[in-house]
């Protein structure tokens, strides 16, 4: 079952960069790139530095795939499927995120 | 002790006995020696041949050839300031002048020699010297100061290196030469005298074929010099370098053989008559000759540790060739410079204009060479040195080695046409082999090779060869040394630099657009942000620039482990008010914050959390403080000793520059970040020549030094100028700033920079001081840009709404991360960590 949520509207979100909204008690890292008008999201936790950072990351791309950069210890992490670069045993949820006329919204259930 | 060991002692702690000790505790056999040595001078070995160093400004301690800790190390006892003053060849002892006396099982002779002064009447008034050791360079020191005037006896090497150091003294300068011509030993008539025209034309005054016949009272100066031709020179001072003798006077005391014009005899194992005792360095004489070079002499210290092992190595003479600045003018000789070999053929070139004499000795088979002389222009020296030490058969017109190349076809050698055998570094035996074995086993910088190797770490004049061995092999290798910054840019970031500058580039996607690839990543993005930072100072976080910055710029804070941030204010100099400090106390409590006065002279004020931060700084700003930029590659602190306003030693006022410096640089974006440090006198309480720009005052003025640093590799900083008043200092640094930030790499440091760059400290002084690139104004309008456009990132920030809506924690909620928890420890708090959730109390901030 798939269920969206809007959580803010796209000028909330920052070019090229990320933010993180609290969704559900959950913190989400929502990243914007809107040359290519695409969107990502990310669990914001960063198992490496154990702390919520990762909307705070520089984004941009790995051999054509979009990552972004902790901003603590700098691991890559795949923006579409939360795959750590540098660690294949490490995942973070990735979740869907689309941006309906002006709403950004998201779906939790991820699988 | 353990008495199963032998003794060993080795007389004198010069430059070759010191490089024998340091061959020897490298070498197994250290372990079955107890290891004595008598030191005459009142300080263990330093480096003689860059003694004029002492000069311009380098101390002792600076010239010094021990590691720290050496002789404690590998337990070595040192007789300091003892001389060794008798030989019991029966009793095989040693009694010093203190009167100690010692067996030895083996003896090395390492005496070295003394400045030979001409026996003429007068040669022992007070203002005649010689130019040897630190305190012989002391006396001129003090001499000088009351003379206007000085001679140096002697037009050899030394003694054209001793009237330069005459003539920076402020000394009108004279070399006065027996021979018809300056160094008569190694340059031809014509090299001599086009030498003299350019030595002439730098304001010293050569006087050749001249034979002192007596020195006197003089009328003007102190002394008066009169010559065998009748005519008479005045002069204050007068400095002796008119060759130098073997002090074999403790090996003829014991009945050692030596030769009839001095020398103590050695074979092809140094030893000498007596097979117990070995002689090394500038007191031994092989074959009929005395050996006045280092190199040489480190070579017979390590046939000495080879023979000790029982290893086969023989000393079988060695290479005089050499090549150096002298007074600017580039002199170099080369094997048979005089042609006397049998059938020797010679060509030579020579240019009126430009002022260059080049000449070469060919086998009468034109095959091989022989030697060569270069005055005016020594550039082709590595490449004849290699044709002639290894014998490498010569191209079919030779004179093509000595004439300019007009085509793009160059006389030059590639190092792959050098076998492996051949001799790259003669100062520490280096062969083109070593270096290849060093490359394979990982080393890939000149850096590297020097550390591994030591090539390039004595008298320095191999280091263009051993950069050109270094790329060719690892262009050999398929290391094709890629230099792309990353897979989004195929350029360096020297050539992004141009790129930007030229183009007037402003943006990220300006760049990538016009010279890259793809989205960009968290290489090329901060570095990309940075250059634009450089060149145009624009505030970090514009919309389009703050995407790009590195995590703490991007939130001008230094993010900590658990994801808050540290404010670190600036205190220029590290001076500041009670005021001041009171706010900072008053800052650092209400937002809780735990509070630390950093290595940098200055306070830290650390978890808050990136919300706080605005607030934070709004209190700091209102009360006066600006961004310390402790979050950007770019300038940090400069650090200051408290200096002459308070400092019973003081010689300026060193917190008023270090101010001023770190104001005129404060907020400079740089490829690393760079600190300061200014001292109030040579004490240097501020260290700095730990820093990447260092600042010592002295009675005479500011001494700048470069490149150093602390952190993972320590290195101390490079005396760069001496004598500086502070507009040229400002000058200088404003340069030397610039072109760094022009051509360093990405998070490179000046140490690393300045050890990679062709030519090394002596290249960036002729960019800086001599501007011979003719890029200084455009260095110091670069700088100046930067100055003017100065702004607090923090002002601007809390003064625009729009740029605060990235200090929040989430977009849609005014919650706080509910990760971050601290825990008191100390009076102070900190991050929880998971094992302390157990024993302590967890602090819920508000
Ligand atoms: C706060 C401070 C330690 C302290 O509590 O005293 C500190 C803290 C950090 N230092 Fe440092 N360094 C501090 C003085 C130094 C010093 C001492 C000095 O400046 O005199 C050195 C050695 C001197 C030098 O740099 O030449 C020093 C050598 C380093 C290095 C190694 C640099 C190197 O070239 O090897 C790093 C790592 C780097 O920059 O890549 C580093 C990196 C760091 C970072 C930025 C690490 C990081 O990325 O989190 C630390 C974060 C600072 C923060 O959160 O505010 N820090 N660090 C000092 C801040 C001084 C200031 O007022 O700005
Ligand atoms: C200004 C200057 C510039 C030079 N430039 C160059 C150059 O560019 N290239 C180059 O190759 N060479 C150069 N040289 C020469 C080089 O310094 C010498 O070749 C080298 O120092 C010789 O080393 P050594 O150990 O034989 O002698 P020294 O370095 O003189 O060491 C001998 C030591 O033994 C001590 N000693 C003597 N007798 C006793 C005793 N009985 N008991 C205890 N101690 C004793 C002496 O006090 C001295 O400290 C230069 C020399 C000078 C002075
Ligand atoms: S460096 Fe000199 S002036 Fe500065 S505090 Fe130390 S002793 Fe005083
Ligand atoms: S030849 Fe002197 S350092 Fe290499």
């Amino acid at each position: 079952m798939s269920h969206w949520q809007t959580i803010c509207e796209v000028d909330a979100l920052q070019a090229n960069s990320g933010v993180c909204a609290l969704v559900e008690g959950q913190q989400v890292a929502v990243f914007y790139m809107p040359k290519s008008q695409s969107v990502f999201a990310l669990h914001n936790y960063d198992p490496f530095a154990k702390a919520n950072v990762l909307s705070r990351g520089i984004i941009g791309d790995i051999k054509g795939e979009p990552i972004v950069a902790s901003p603590v210890y700098k691991q890559h992490f795949n923006l579409k499927t939360g795959c750590c670069l540098e660690d294949e045993t490490v995942k973070i949820p990735a979740y869907s995120v689309r941006i309906d006329q002006s709403h950004v919204q998201i779906n939790l259930d991820y699988d | 002790m353990n008495t199963s060991k032998k003794t060993l002692v080795v007389i004198g702690n010069g430059m070759v006995g010191h490089h024998f000790l340091t061959s020897l505790v490298n070498s197994p056999i250290k372990e079955t020696y107890h290891i004595v040595t008598f030191c005459e001078e009142p300080r263990a070995a330093y480096d003689r041949v860059h003694l004029s160093a002492f000069f311009s400004g380098q101390t002792a301690d600076d010239l010094s050839l021990v590691e720290p800790g050496f002789f404690e190390q590998h337990g070595i006892t040192l007789h300091i300031g003892d001389k060794a003053a008798q030989i019991n060849r029966e009793e095989q002892t040693v009694l010093s002048d203190k009167g100690v006396l010692i067996h030895y099982d083996t003896l090395v002779l390492a005496t070295g020699s003394f400045p030979f002064v001409p026996p003429v009447p007068g040669h022992d008034r007070p203002e005649c010297l010689v130019y040897r050791t630190i305190e012989d360079l002391e006396a001129i020191a003090t001499v000088a100061q009351k003379s206007k005037v000085g001679v140096v006896v002697g037009g050899g090497l030394l003694g054209l290196e001793a009237a330069k150091a005459l003539h920076d003294l402020g000394l009108k300068t004279h070399v006065v030469e027996f021979a018809p011509r300056l160094m008569a030993v190694q340059l031809d008539e014509a090299g001599g005298a086009l030498l003299r025209h350019k030595i002439e034309h730098l304001g010293v005054t050569v006087h050749t074929g001249k034979n002192t016949q007596l020195i006197t009272d003089g009328e003007h100066c102190f002394n008066k010099m009169c010559f065998a031709d009748g005519e008479e020179l005045e002069t204050d001072l007068i400095l002796f370098s008119a060759g130098i003798r073997p002090r074999d006077d403790i090996a003829r005391a014991c009945g050692l053989e030596v030769g009839p014009r001095g020398g103590i005899v050695i074979d092809n194992q140094c030893k000498t008559s007596d097979a117990n005792i070995y002689a090394i360095g500038e007191c031994a004489l092989w074959n009929g000759m005395i050996y006045g070079l280092v190199a040489p002499g480190y070579a017979m210290a390590r046939t000495v540790v080879a023979d000790l092992a029982s290893q086969p190595a023989s000393f079988t003479g060695a290479d005089m060739s050499t090549k150096l600045k002298l007074m600017g003018v580039d002199v170099a000789s080369i094997g048979d410079a005089h042609a006397k070999s049998q059938g020797a053929l010679t060509y030579t070139y020579q240019n009126g204009d430009l002022e260059i004499y080049k000449r070469i000795v060919v086998s009468a088979d034109k095959k091989h060479l022989l030697g060569a002389v270069l005055v005016g222009d020594a550039s082709g020296y590595s490449t004849l040195l290699q044709y002639c030490l290894n014998g490498i058969e010569l191209p079919e017109h030779p004179d093509t080695l000595i004439l300019p190349s007009r085509s793009d076809e160059s006389g030059g050698l590639g190092p792959d046409a050098l076998p492996l055998s051949a001799q790259i570094c003669s100062c520490y035996d280096v062969s083109k082999g070593d270096i290849c074995q060093a490359i394979e086993a990982g080393c890939s910088t000149v850096g590297d090779l020097k550390a591994c190797t030591k090539a390039g770490s004595g008298c320095g004049g191999c280091a263009a060869l051993v950069k050109s061995v270094l790329n060719s092999e690892l262009t050999k290798q398929g290391i094709t040394v890629n230099t792309d910054l990353c897979e989004h840019f195929a350029y360096t970031r020297q050539d992004l630099f141009t790129l930007i500058k030229v183009e007037k580039i402003t943006t990220f996607d300006d760049l990538i657009e016009k010279h890259g690839h793809g989205l960009g990543c968290d290489i090329c993005k901060p570095t990309v942000a940075s250059i634009l930072a450089s060149n145009w100072n624009d505030f970090v976080l514009k919309p389009e620039l703050a995407p790009l910055q590195d995590s703490n710029d991007a939130f001008l804070a230094n993010i900590q482990k658990d994801g808050t941030y540290s404010v670190v204010p600036r205190i220029a100099g590290g001076e500041i008010s009670p005021d001041m400090l009171i706010t900072l106390g008053q800052v650092g409590k209400k937002y809780q914050l735990y509070t630390k006065i950093t290595g940098g002279q200055r306070v830290d004020l650390f978890g808050a959390r990136v919300e706080q931060l605005p607030l934070i700084w709004k209190d700091l700003i209102d009360a006066g403080f600006e961004s310390g930029h402790a979050y950007g590659k770019s300038l940090r602190t400069v650090k200051s000793c408290v200096g002459s306003n308070w400092c019973r030693y003081g010689v300026d006022d060193s917190v008023g520059l270090a101010i001023e410096l770190e104001n005129r640089y404060k907020g400079l974006r740089s490829p690393h970040k760079i600190k300061f440090a200014v001292s109030g006198c040579t004490r240097e309480c501020a260290e700095a020549q730990g820093k990447d720009v260092g600042i010592i005052a002295t009675e005479h003025g500011w001494s700048l030094y470069v490149c150093g640093n602390g952190g993972m590799k320590p290195r101390h900083a490079d005396l760069f100028a001496t004598h500086l008043d502070k507009e040229t200092l400002i000058e200088y640094i404003d340069r030397f700033l610039s072109f760094y930030i022009r051509t360093a790499d990405r998070l490179q440091r000046t140490s690393v920079w300045m050890e990679n760059m062709e030519g090394g400290l002596d290249y960036l002084k002729s960019v800086i001081i001599e501007d011979n690139l003719g890029l200084c104004e455009q260095l110091e309008a670069q700088m100046q840009h930067v100055v003017d456009t100065y702004q607090c990132e923090w002002k601007t920030t809390i003064e625009d709404e729009s740029k605060l809506k990235r200090f929040k924690h989430f977009i849609n909620s005014d919650q706080a991360d509910d990760n971050i928890v601290f825990i008191e420890e100390r009076g102070q708090l900190r991050p929880a960590e998971t094992k302390d959730q157990k024993h302590f109390k967890l602090v819920e901030v508000a």
